[in-house]
């Protein structure tokens, strides 16, 4: 009987292509809108996730996420490294500069200011980060390397040569090399220098540490090592790479207005796919409900018919989440594509693709269940009518 | 012919041995207090096997409630129902829907098939219900199809076919799993006379088994000669019950000469 249930389901080729519209139209919206929701999270934290080498990060402990710079004394270095535990810390320098470009243009960019000697938190080399010019290059006078996306929302299609130069604070910078980062939230772009260079970069202040990058050594846990750090010094925060990024990405769920857009959007594909494919589904069964009623007359049982409408419900509900998510996806990667000059806000990660099934599956059980309601209260003695 | 169908007055005491139906003091309910219509009351019959039996009447008179609790679709409201030796009244439901699988077959007004698909397999959905394999469905369905002047119809949907080759097909879809009573409701009330005649005559031969119990239910006097037997109802009694003979020996006498 599974068998006539998928041929009466296919058999009108309209009323099953809408219901296969609906739920893949709400697949999508749900799984892309997600994927674009994850994806601008994701961004959020792209420097904590390009800064390596560290096990934790220090700072000012009223800090709630990574672009909340809040400048240190330079003494804090020095208190960290005082902790017990420490195997070595560093400074760093993040924040906001404004730099001149060669045609007279002003164009805001992310500053990062690795330390001079060790030159921790620069691209990852052993990743394969750095795409052109050599990290060592960072000690030469006035250098600083770009990342990818900035050089080309600067320089549009230009290959990428070295000895383009900015201007900083009325410094001159050369950039000479090209490096791989991941996609940040404001979309800026990003220039890594010595700390010494990065701090010439900016307007004089007195402060001008952002935080401390620290290892922890053999037999301390990052986690141990942060709260040593905080009792130690009273008042610093000290958060591993997990916990910063969780941190980063609470602060922008907290205290901006992105949660509830895409959720609206979320929720929007949900109850129009509920809508859409419910609609249909009944429909559908209304329209067959005198043939239910003949299966029911020749002896087909309530259960065998619950399971006949929650096969045809599972098809396309299978069918639809497939064309959803996989136009989702789609989107994604022509996005990243055609959409050079810009970085990509787009992340489609496993939770995504198995929430987008739950609401899927809510949607064809309510919509199957609304028919399975007229089906299964219909006296088969209405085929005599 | 060991079937014996009674008058109402006189059967009230009797038991039929071998009726293929036998109902007694079956009444049917709808709706409580002001809104209750009695649609069947005190209905006793005993119908035989073996023979075509019209069930006839004006609209509204009971005659498809009567078929839809000899068929166990409705539950009677008091009475018993007895069908194929089964008493209908004690059966539960699931016991009750797969005795409608195993034993009756279906013919209604508007053929039922289903639009998505062909005729043979339209015709095997009863082998489906009762667990065949599908090829094998399909294949006895083909068999029973020729049988019926179906052969080069086979594959032919629904709507490619006229209203009589669908009520074949329909009627090909009752036999097929070899039940014990059809059930026929108003068959030739969507054909044309002629096609009415042709699924009458078609019922009667392929349908009438001394086994099986064949009742139809019609208000198209056209077709009254195919019966064996006539029952007759009104305002949800059993007028009368007459053999097709004495009907027509009847009719005749009123006949001026």
């Amino acid at each position: 009987m599974n068998w006539v249930a998928l041929k009466m389901l296919m058999g009108d080729k309209a009323k099953y292509l809408g219901i296969v519209f609906g739920v893949s139209f709400a697949a999508l919206l749900m799984a892309q809108q997600s994927a674009i929701f994850c994806g601008l999270m994701r961004n959020t934290t792209s420097q904590i996730r390009d800064i390596q080498g560290a096990d934790l990060w220090v700072m000012d402990r009223n800090v709630q996420f990574v672009d909340d710079t809040k400048p240190l004394s330079e003494n804090a270095l020095y208190r960290v490294r005082g902790v017990e535990g420490v195997q070595w810390a560093v400074r760093l320098y993040k924040g906001l500069a404004r730099a001149r470009l060669d045609d007279g243009n002003f164009q805001q960019v992310i500053l990062i200011g690795v330390d001079d000697a060790t030159l921790t938190g620069a691209p990852a080399v052993e990743q394969g980060k750095l795409l052109h010019g050599k990290l060592e290059d960072l000690r030469r006078p006035d250098a600083v390397i770009m990342d990818e996306f900035g050089w080309r929302y600067l320089y549009g299609a230009e290959p990428f040569a070295p000895g383009k130069t900015i201007e900083m604070n009325d410094k001159r910078a050369v950039v000479v090399g090209l490096a791989k980062c991941n996609p940040t939230f404001q979309t800026f772009p990003i220039l890594y220098c010595t700390y010494t260079q990065a701090v010439k970069y900016v307007p004089q202040e007195r402060k001008t540490l952002t935080f401390v990058l620290a290892k922890a050594a053999d037999g301390v846990t990052p986690e141990q090592l942060c709260e040593r750090i905080e009792q130690q010094t009273g008042d610093l925060r000290a958060l591993t790479d997990e916990q910063f990024f969780w941190t980063t990405i609470g602060y922008y769920l907290k205290r901006t207005g992105i949660p509830i857009n895409f959720g609206i959007t979320v929720a929007l594909g949900f109850f129009v796919g509920c809508a859409i494919a419910g609609q249909t589904f009944y429909l559908f069964t209304i329209e067959n409900l005198k043939q239910f009623g003949s299966l029911k007359a020749m002896g087909v049982s309530n259960p065998r018919l619950v399971r006949m409408i929650m096969l045809q419900a599972l098809v396309v509900g299978t069918i639809g989440y497939g064309l959803g998510v996989g136009g989702a996806a789609l989107f994604g990667y022509v996005f990243e594509r055609v959409v050079t000059n810009a970085p990509p806000a787009f992340h489609f990660p496993w939770q995504v693709l198995a929430l987008t099934a739950g609401a899927v599956c809510v949607i064809i059980t309510a919509s199957a269940a609304v028919s399975l309601r007229r089906v299964l209260f219909l006296e088969p003695a209405v085929v005599f009518r | 012919m060991t079937a014996q169908l009674m008058d109402k007055s006189v059967h009230s005491e009797l038991r039929v041995p071998h009726s293929a139906i036998a109902l007694r003091g079956v009444t049917k309910e709808f709706g409580t207090g002001d809104t209750k219509t009695v649609a069947l009351a005190d209905i006793n019959i005993d119908l035989p096997y073996g023979e075509l039996v019209l069930l006839v009447g004006p609209s509204g008179c009971g005659k498809t409630t009567l078929i839809s609790v000899v068929a166990g679709l409705l539950d009677a409201t008091r009475g018993e129902v007895e069908v194929l030796g089964e008493n209908l009244t004690r059966m539960g439901n699931g016991r009750k829907v797969r005795f409608r699988g195993d034993n009756i077959g279906f013919v209604f007004q508007q053929y039922n098939l289903l639009p998505a698909l062909t005729a043979a397999e339209n015709a095997c959905v009863p082998l489906l219900i009762a667990g065949w394999d599908r090829k094998k469905a399909v294949a006895k369905a083909k068999e029973l199809l020729a049988a019926v002047g179906l052969k080069d119809r086979l594959n032919s949907y629904p709507n490619q076919l006229s209203g009589g080759q669908q009520q074949r097909v329909a009627i090909a879809r009752a036999l097929v799993h070899e039940p014990r009573l059809l059930v026929c409701d108003e068959p030739t009330a969507a054909l044309d006379a002629h096609s009415g005649r042709t699924v009458m005559d078609l019922i009667r031969k392929v349908a009438v088994q001394p086994d099986r119990a064949v009742v139809v239910v019609t208000h198209d006097s056209r077709v009254y000669d195919f019966g064996d037997r006539i029952v007759s109802m009104a305002d949800g009694r059993v007028e009368s019950v007459q053999r097709t003979e004495d009907r027509a020996q009847e009719t005749e006498g009123r006949v001026p000469h």
